[in-house]
């Protein structure tokens, strides 16, 4: 579990993240949901320590780990998995260089252990046959697979991932998403993900929390969203015309069931 | 100004503080001294080949008195190579080459989040990253400059005895005379100064690139220029003191 605690952070004088607090479940999907320039990825990287925030503090299973003792968060961090947005795979190596160097770097397997952990994570994500491949010569999907392969490699406790889905074709997307949610549960992690994407909401989205100007100003499940009465996160949800046609679907549907129902009211005598 | 001197020096100390194992670091070093290594003998043979050759030839041009012997061609050769040429212009020629490539590849890693991809993993990642290519410069720069000197000296040769502006005797008796070991050893010792320049100022622009592809661009471009400016007033400095 993972829970933040009024975090602030300013750029050049320019507020972006003004006091956020929450908790992030273990063993869930946890969704930053906002539009862009919210600040969500800033909250993500105040997370995992790579920007420092003004004020407020992060606690990982009750180890605080903002200004704590270095080898304290450097112990918290080798725990962490990221996915980046732009999956930031080591141009120089290969694909199984790059699922291999967290191994390298921070255990001490021998190279036989390793390569046993990284066919596994590989298999693991669908990319069997990768090991050789440069990433220059993967698609976006299958970077983006390499890159939860590299961030699940070393047994992470928490995973964090910016925008894991962008850039990719609406099919790509949803199985990266199923993805990230099947790893969450089976090996019961902690994981955040940063997000503007609806379908992502909707598959996986075991708890959201709604950023709006650098605030949080709504937290709940997926079944909850659609039924709120706060306008920014409408309109955020209804931004797109599908959804407002799916909401107008559903808002007639309704109507017409409460007719049907009042309609047999009336009709049966014995309900007066 | 200040400011980023200072923050240049904070940056040469963030190498050191937390760095990562001795093992990794001497494995990436080799790695780096490799490629800086291999990748610049090309250009910089040829720049020290024909920097002699042009050496040698201007100065039998300007030697027009009959009183001062053809051996002085060798001789005005050697010293220039060995003072001045083999490891500034060396210097300068890898600054363009070396430097806008750590920059470049350093700039390119931290847009696309590679750096942050170190951090979060707990690795020092200036460390990781810009340690060994200093190490690397600072070792391999000296055997560089020391190509350049056997090559500028042997272009000298080849141009003076083909174009018959001297004859090898007079070539090689110039090239023994009046030596002074020490200048090797100064020439070498700027070739370390130049060579830490160079590394640690590129790496320094690179790493603190921020932006896209067109800042990667610009730090490139302000490394080579940054670097070439510390070579040229480092160069002065070390000659006032030491010779």
């Amino acid at each position: 579990m993972i829970e933040i605690h009024n975090i602030h952070k300013s750029f050049d004088g320019k507020k972006v993240l003004d006091g956020v607090s929450g908790v992030f479940e273990t063993g869930m999907t946890n969704l930053l949901l906002g539009a862009s320039g919210t600040g969500k990825s800033v909250l993500l990287k105040c997370i995992v320590g790579l920007i420092k925030p003004d004020l407020g503090s992060v606690t990982f299973d009750g180890t605080y780990f903002t200004n704590n003792k270095l080898d304290i968060r450097q112990e918290i961090r080798r725990k962490i998995g990221m996915l980046f947005q732009g999956s930031a795979l080591f141009d120089s190596m290969t694909v199984e260089q790059n699922v291999e160097f967290p191994l390298k770097m921070l255990t001490s397997m021998s190279k036989g252990e390793r390569l046993d952990r990284v066919n596994f994570c590989l298999k693991r994500v669908g990319l069997e046959n990768a090991n050789t491949k440069m990433p220059s010569e993967l698609s976006g999907g299958m970077k983006k697979r390499v890159g939860i392969a590299r961030a699940i490699a070393p047994n992470c406790t928490y995973l964090f991932c910016d925008e894991p889905n962008s850039g990719l074709d609406p099919q790509t997307a949803i199985k990266i998403d199923e993805l990230i949610k099947e790893i969450t549960e089976e090996y019961n992690i902690t994981t955040i993900i940063v997000t503007h994407d609806m379908n992502s909401v909707i598959e996986i989205g075991d708890k959201i929390m709604f950023l709006y100007q650098g605030k949080k100003l709504w937290e709940g499940s997926r079944d909850d969203i659609m039924d709120t009465d706060i306008r920014e996160l409408n309109d955020f949800i209804f931004a797109n015309r599908l959804m407002r046609d799916a909401r107008k679907v559903e808002q007639e549907e309704e109507e017409e069931a409460e007719s049907i129902e009042q309609n047999s009211k009336l009709d049966d005598p014995g309900s007066i | 100004m200040l400011q980023h001197f200072g923050n240049y020096l904070l940056f040469i100390a963030s190498l050191f503080y937390r760095g990562e194992g001795p093992k990794i670091i001497f494995n990436r070093t080799i790695d780096e001294a490799i490629l800086i290594g291999i990748n610049s003998v090309f250009i910089v043979a040829i720049v020290s080949t024909f920097i002699g050759a042009v050496t040698c030839v201007q100065t039998a041009y300007n030697l027009t008195n009959a009183l001062i012997p053809r051996s002085t061609i060798g001789f005005m050769v050697r010293e220039m190579t060995l003072l001045e040429l083999a490891p500034t212009i060396t210097s300068i020629v890898l600054a363009g080459k070396v430097g806008s490539n750590i920059a470049g590849g350093l700039g390119t890693m931290k847009i696309t989040e590679q750096v942050d991809a170190l951090e979060v993993m707990g690795i020092n990642s200036a460390s990781y990253l810009v340690l060994p290519k200093i190490l690397a410069a600072v070792f391999v720069f000296p055997l560089l400059v020391i190509i350049a000197m056997f090559l500028s000296i042997g272009g000298g040769y080849l141009a003076g005895t083909l174009t018959g502006e001297v004859t090898a005797q007079e070539y090689i008796t110039g090239i023994r005379s009046d030596f002074i070991p020490y200048n090797i050893v100064f020439a070498l010792i700027k070739s370390v100064v130049f060579a830490f320049l160079i590394s640690s100022i590129s790496s320094f622009r690179g790493y603190n690139t921020s932006g896209g592809a067109l800042e990667v661009g610009e730090s490139s471009t302000k490394a080579v220029t940054f670097s070439v400016i510390a070579i040229l007033v480092a160069d002065y400095l070390l000659a006032q003191m030491l010779l």
